[in-house]
């Protein structure tokens, strides 16, 4: 164990962690070895990004994290009592408005009425698609679906948001647009995030930590800590040490994958 | 004199400057797209162009029968007696349009009960289907049997079991219109998105509410399309039915019967015909509309019904 990471198993024994592996392995029935020895943990207000090449098995770590796959090896912590989960398609429910999708979480979870229409009118307000309530998905942009999309987790006021590559379908200009909500959601909520892409500068720019994940059987190959605060303004991506850690962490990916 | 090449550049010239000419005079307007066949004339002169062909074949068969044959007895009335001697007068109760009217009306109760019944025990079908692989595998077989019999072939039973009144009719219409709802249903229920299950497991949703909140809704669209085909399966089902099982209230199944016997009904069972054919069309505009109504809001296929 690292110094950082006893500091955050210090930190989880204090009730703080509320995503924590430690050893965990997968390998499914039919015999592909998807992780190996995944040790790692997200406290509240750490947003972690796991990046690595496509079939690494990013996904199947989050789906673990969630609670949909199971029959792993090793240790999955997860405070699961309120968890948001953002796929990588918005997953609407095509006959439903935005405002009753907003809703559905909440609605599953059995919270009333009234209650969840207010919640659901804060969430839209807060991901900016107020005025959009009585449309239907199809009516919508690919960028508002997905804000629609989030604003269906934020109704449970998750503690752990999962992210799983939910900005790969979009084009940059939308996605870029979507990071900068998303860091603010970020500092309005301060849930545990982790995110999973295969965009570096996408990792890079949310993250307080990003996570290098290799080829299969994924293992972390890299570690490292966002030196940017908590402000990162839309032009931090043209600032010379976001290319320079950007650069780091290809490097790292690309050793991975030889 | 312009050369080639002027020409080439005003043609890729910017668009303002390509709808004025010299003296600043628009030359060119922007018109809406509009594709080819699109006006009232597209739209509707070729199903009346096929109509007057068919009329016209109609005719020269007629005509033909009548020159062959020795006697009328087996020729085709004429489309114009059919309408003389078949739907006029249109408001006799013994004879004519009324009359036909009311030998429609039973059909037309038959039809739309038996339809209902299909819908909802067909849904239920589907759905008990869905619960599991085993109880798919047992239903299954028994559903394609019964759209495979002869209902023909099963008639003595059908009496049998339902006696011969209204029941046995709905029986009839039951049997050959079931099978496109169940299936139909059935391939819609199984066709929910994976990533929408992960979605209701991760809110720890029911079977219940995951049956109800997400795999009967992503159903509808595929339910429509059975319901509609189940529709003029129906109206065959309960004609079919008339021919056969004639105690009771008659239907236009068996003015039909009755009225092909003699040659010089033959006007008013092919008036009877039609009538029966133009209500399966009604069927299946109604449930067309229905459907586009459904879902219109949300489906992408509902602006093609």
């Amino acid at each position: 164990m690292t110094s950082v990471d006893e500091q955050r198993w210090l930190a989880s024994i204090g009730g703080e962690t509320r995503l924590r592996f430690d050893g965990l392995s997968m390998i499914f029935p039919d015999g592909t070895h998807a992780l190996d020895d995944i040790s790692f943990s997200v406290a509240p207000g750490e947003f972690t990004t796991v990046v690595g090449p496509s079939g690494c098995g990013k996904s199947t770590l989050l789906r673990i994290a969630s609670g949909l796959e199971s029959g792993y090896t090793g240790v999955c912590d997860v405070n699961r009592d309120t968890i948001g989960y953002v796929f990588q398609d918005a997953t609407l429910l095509p006959w439903r408005t935005v405002q009753r999708n907003v809703e559905l979480n909440a609605e599953l979870h059995g919270i009333d009425k009234a209650e969840r229409k207010r919640r659901a009118e804060q969430a839209i307000e807060l991901v900016n698609l107020a005025g959009h309530e009585d449309k239907y998905p199809k009516q919508l942009s690919g960028g508002m679906k997905m804000r629609c999309s989030l604003a269906r987790s934020l109704v449970l006021n998750p503690g752990v948001f999962l992210f799983d590559e939910p900005f790969g379908a979009l084009d940059e200009i939308t996605r870029e647009f979507l990071n900068d909500e998303l860091l603010r959601l970020f500092s309005l909520e301060r849930f545990a995030a982790l995110f999973i892409t295969h965009s570096i500068a996408e990792a890079v720019f949310l993250s307080t930590r990003v996570l290098v994940m290799s080829a299969r059987p994924g293992r972390i190959v890299g570690d490292y800590q966002v030196p940017f605060g908590s402000e990162r303004p839309h032009d931090l991506r043209f600032e010379p040490e976001f290319a320079e850690l950007c650069g780091q962490i290809n490097d790292d990916m690309k050793d991975a994958h030889a | 004199m312009t050369t080639f090449d002027d020409r080439i550049d005003a043609a890729v010239a910017l668009p303002e400057a390509a709808i004025e000419d010299e003296a600043g005079a628009p030359i060119t307007r922007v018109v809406p797209v509009r594709q080819p066949g699109d006006g009232l004339l597209g739209r509707f002169l070729p199903p009346i162009i096929m109509l007057a062909v068919f009329i016209g074949i109609w005719y020269l068969y007629s005509t033909l029968a009548f020159e062959q044959a020795f006697q009328r007895r087996n020729a085709l009335p004429y489309p114009h007696e059919v309408i003389q001697d078949g739907f006029l007068p249109l408001w006799d109760s013994r004879q004519g349009t009324r009359e036909i009217l009311g030998y429609m009306w039973p059909t037309v109760k038959v039809t739309l009960l038996g339809l209902a019944i299909s819908i909802v025990v067909g849904v239920l079908i589907a759905v008990v289907m869905n619960m599991s692989k085993y109880s798919e595998r047992a239903i299954f077989p028994y559903a394609v049997v019964a759209q495979t019999v002869p209902v023909l072939a099963i008639t003595p039973l059908l009496t049998q079991v339902f006696g011969d009144r209204l029941a046995v009719r709905l029986a009839v219409v039951f049997l050959i219109a079931v099978f496109p709802i169940i299936t139909n249903t059935l391939f819609g229920l199984q066709s929910t998105d994976r990533l929408h299950h992960d979605l209701f497991t991760l809110n720890k949703a029911s079977r219940w509410t995951r049956l109800w909140k997400l795999e009967l809704p992503t159903a509808i669209p595929a339910l429509m399309t059975g319901i509609r085909i189940a529709s003029g399966l129906a109206v065959i089902g309960a004609i079919v039915a008339d021919f056969f099982f004639n105690q009771g209230d008659k239907g236009i199944g068996y003015f039909i019967r009755v009225t092909q016997q003699k040659a010089a009904n033959r006007p008013d069972m092919l008036a009877g015909t039609i009538t029966a054919s133009l209500f399966g069309v009604v069927m299946f505009l109604i449930v067309g509309a229905i459907t586009a109504r459904a879902i219109r809001d949300w489906h992408d296929s509902a602006h093609s019904s």
